[in-house]
């Protein structure tokens, strides 16, 4: 198919009025602006970023509690289950944060990849944002991405350091924190939806049913 | 898929006619119409951002070849495949062979209007392949065998009860004898059936709403979810996207993002943005194993160096078909092929020729609303006339209308001559038709009497009604 590869190139240099590849002085201009990555126009952000982000995340039918640390989070993902209804079984992911703390023995924990039959997932996340209210979730040993789309239910453990104001904050601390671009990085907003039946916006279509955030404050 | 484009005024005339279809397109415009001016309105920063994805677009455009090169290497350089096709026959011909060495059986699928367009399905299942379409609304049209009848809204034609009817009747094979009426039973048994054809599928096939240079990601917009277990749970993951798609840097595609979901649903960002960059890592525990990217031409090369450049901007958000008062009207399947609105009656001559589909820039009022609402501010109007140009330039127009057009031209280019005529044209119908006020059949008028009245005008012209005014106004 290498034909093809020349051809389309070929056509497109024709169409943009050139013989060949770019002259060298236009390639490296473009080489300085993927490396300069310019940011354009950014969304004036007012007041905390905690409080944005919550709001924005409750805007899309996600829900938020605060604790104060780590140490609460256990209570707080049991009292939630208990409050759901929900078995006390989840699959965690094996992150750090994650594994460090000290759960109760009647929560059931399996750390590994989502399954077709679990209701509940545990994960950290890399980041979140204010602007928009996401949060920013990147495959890997500790996070794999099954655990994002098949439970019914997802909770994720933020601190509140992890918000960032903006989308381009993810990404100058995607390229600050990890050595290479993973193979997922999900921005997840709020549950799982489609409005594909006459237009009426339905919660769970095949992706997580409910999206509950545990923000740590200290 | 066959274009069907040609039959365009056949397709409008029984489209205006059904209840059902009617309906549901009179419901749709409102919500998304709505929903997209309460984002925009609380977004002032809106026109500025649309000013900056313009820009940083055409400078993309202007160096594709580097760009994509760019995208090729950098998904190379993490595990993945770069297919290059020129033609939608070549773009199916790949990806069936991918699927064959992947001992496919079962394929899962993303919504991806390039998918539509190289009609991938039909040959994929020629080929023997269980073809699963998991965007709800996908999933819906293929049960009924139709094909989108809107961008991003494939199913909108669709009314809840035939919904029920289809599920009806396809899923009673999974013993599922009981009728669903209420949408949220209705989007429950679909997610209870296509869970089984995701984790049982061995290829998934997504498009893309953007690639990125600098990193050699491919990017999905979704609310559903479906899109993530297409492209995490099978072995291989295949995306098909069309070569002006590519943007240069992630600041880049975040700035075209606050554009694209605001305009499309009205919502600030989907549910799920996802950025897929070549297979699962050594130490990933999930993740497909191959990851192949195929990229269209199909005309995208040759359009880059004429008039219509700027139609390459376009991110498929659905505004011009939600705000184009003759999509309201018919539908999308009047359209005759995968795109409908505004930008399907630029792209589709284009892409299927003009011959076959000129009646779709004629079926437009050049309102203008259009290119209002587009956030790549593309001139669709502009475009309309000028495939319109190109239509009479190449004799497409048909007879009758050349010769109305040349009497008309004959006229015009003689002022005093077109002002006598028009004022006794004028005087004789307003004489006539003074007694109804209108005229039930008008003869070289047929094309409008059928389906409504002409007014009968009344005993002066414009031109001597202005003349009048503007001679009373002076001193």
């Amino acid at each position: 198919m290498s034909d093809a590869r020349e051809q389309i190139l070929a056509s497109i240099r024709r169409s943009l009025k050139r013989t060949g590849a770019l002259e060298g002085s236009m390639s490296q201009m473009l080489d300085e602006r993927l490396a300069r990555h310019p940011v354009h126009i950014q969304p004036a952000l007012q007041g905390d970023l905690a409080a944005r982000f919550v709001s924005k995340l409750e805007a899309v039918a996600g829900t938020a509690a605060r604790v104060s640390s780590l140490s609460a989070v256990p209570d707080a993902v049991v009292d939630y289950l208990s409050a759901q209804a929900l078995p006390l079984e989840v699959v965690m992911a094996s992150a750090p944060m994650l594994a460090q703390m000290d759960w109760p023995a009647s929560l059931k924990i399996e750390r590994r990849i989502a399954r077709r039959e679990d209701h509940v997932t545990v994960t950290g996340a890399f980041a979140a944002v204010a602007e928009t209210g996401s949060l920013v979730l990147v495959s890997g040993r500790e996070s794999p991405t099954t655990l994002n789309f098949l439970p019914d239910v997802h909770i994720v453990v933020l601190r509140r350091e992890q918000i960032v104001a903006h989308i381009e904050d993810v990404w100058s601390q995607l390229r600050r924190e990890l050595a290479a671009m993973p193979r997922t990085i999900n921005f997840i907003t709020g549950p799982s939806r489609t409005a594909d039946i006459e237009q009426t916006i339905q919660l769970g279509a095949h992706g997580p049913r409910s999206l509950h955030v545990i923000l740590v404050e200290g | 898929m066959k274009s069907n484009a040609h039959a365009f005024k056949a397709r409008a005339t029984v489209a205006l006619q059904d209840i059902k279809l009617q309906k549901a397109l009179a419901n749709a415009k409102s919500g998304f119409v709505d929903k997209r001016l309460a984002a925009i309105d609380a977004l002032p920063e809106f026109e500025q951002l649309r000013e900056a994805a313009c820009e940083l677009k055409d400078h993309t455009l202007a160096h594709l070849d580097y760009y994509l090169e760019r995208f090729e290497s950098r998904v190379m350089a993490h595990g993945g495949h770069v297919h290059w096709a020129r033609s939608p026959a070549e773009a199916r011909a790949i990806v069936v062979d991918l699927c064959r060495r992947a001992k496919a059986r079962r394929i899962t699928k993303g919504k991806s209007m390039v998918g539509e367009e190289i009609a991938v399905n039909e040959a994929l299942e020629a080929a023997g392949f269980e073809v699963v379409e998991t965007d709800l609304g996908e999933y819906i049209i293929q049960l009924a065998k139709e094909p989108p009848s809107h961008i991003i809204a494939p199913a909108v034609h669709k009314t809840r009860d035939q919904i029920t009817e289809l599920f009806h009747d396809h899923h009673r094979k999974y013993g599922r004898e009981e009728r669903v009426t209420e949408i949220p039973d209705i989007v429950n048994e679909a997610r209870q059936v296509l869970r089984e054809a995701f984790l049982s599928a061995d290829v998934g096939i997504t498009g893309a709403n953007f690639l990125i240079a600098e990193t050699g990601s491919t990017v999905i917009v979704t609310n559903e979810g479906n899109g993530d277990l297409t492209n995490t749970l099978p072995r291989v993951h295949i995306v098909t996207a069309s070569i002006e798609k590519v943007v240069p840097t992630l600041e880049d595609v975040t700035t075209m993002l606050r554009l694209l979901a605001r305009s499309a649903t009205g919502q600030e960002m989907s549910s799920y943005t996802t950025f897929s960059t070549g297979p699962r890592r050594g130490d990933d525990l999930d993740g497909p194993q191959e990851f192949h990217v195929v990229l269209v031409d199909n005309g995208r090369s040759r359009m880059l160096g004429d008039e219509f450049r700027e139609m390459l901007r376009c991110i498929r958000c659905g505004a011009c078909l939600n705000h184009c008062p003759v999509y309201s009207a018919v539908g999308g399947h009047a359209y005759g092929w995968v795109y409908a609105g505004p930008m399907g009656s630029v792209l589709t001559p284009l892409m299927v020729g003009l011959a076959e589909a000129r009646n779709l820039p004629n079926a437009c009022t050049l309102n203008g609303r259009c290119q209002e609402v587009c956030p790549m501010n593309i001139p669709l109007p502009r475009m309309l006339r000028a495939l319109r140009v190109h239509e009479f330039e190449e004799r497409l127009t048909p007879p009758r209308m050349r010769w109305g057009l040349g009497v008309w031209a004959f006229l015009a280019k003689r002022p005093w001559l077109y002002r006598t005529a028009s004022a006794a044209v004028i005087r004789v119908l307003g004489a006539l038709g003074r007694k109804r006020g209108r005229f039930r059949y008008l003869p070289l008028a047929g094309g409008w009497t059928r389906a409504r009245d002409m007014p009968a005008p009344g005993l002066r012209t414009f031109q001597s009604a202005w003349r009048r005014a503007h001679r009373r106004r002076r001193p």
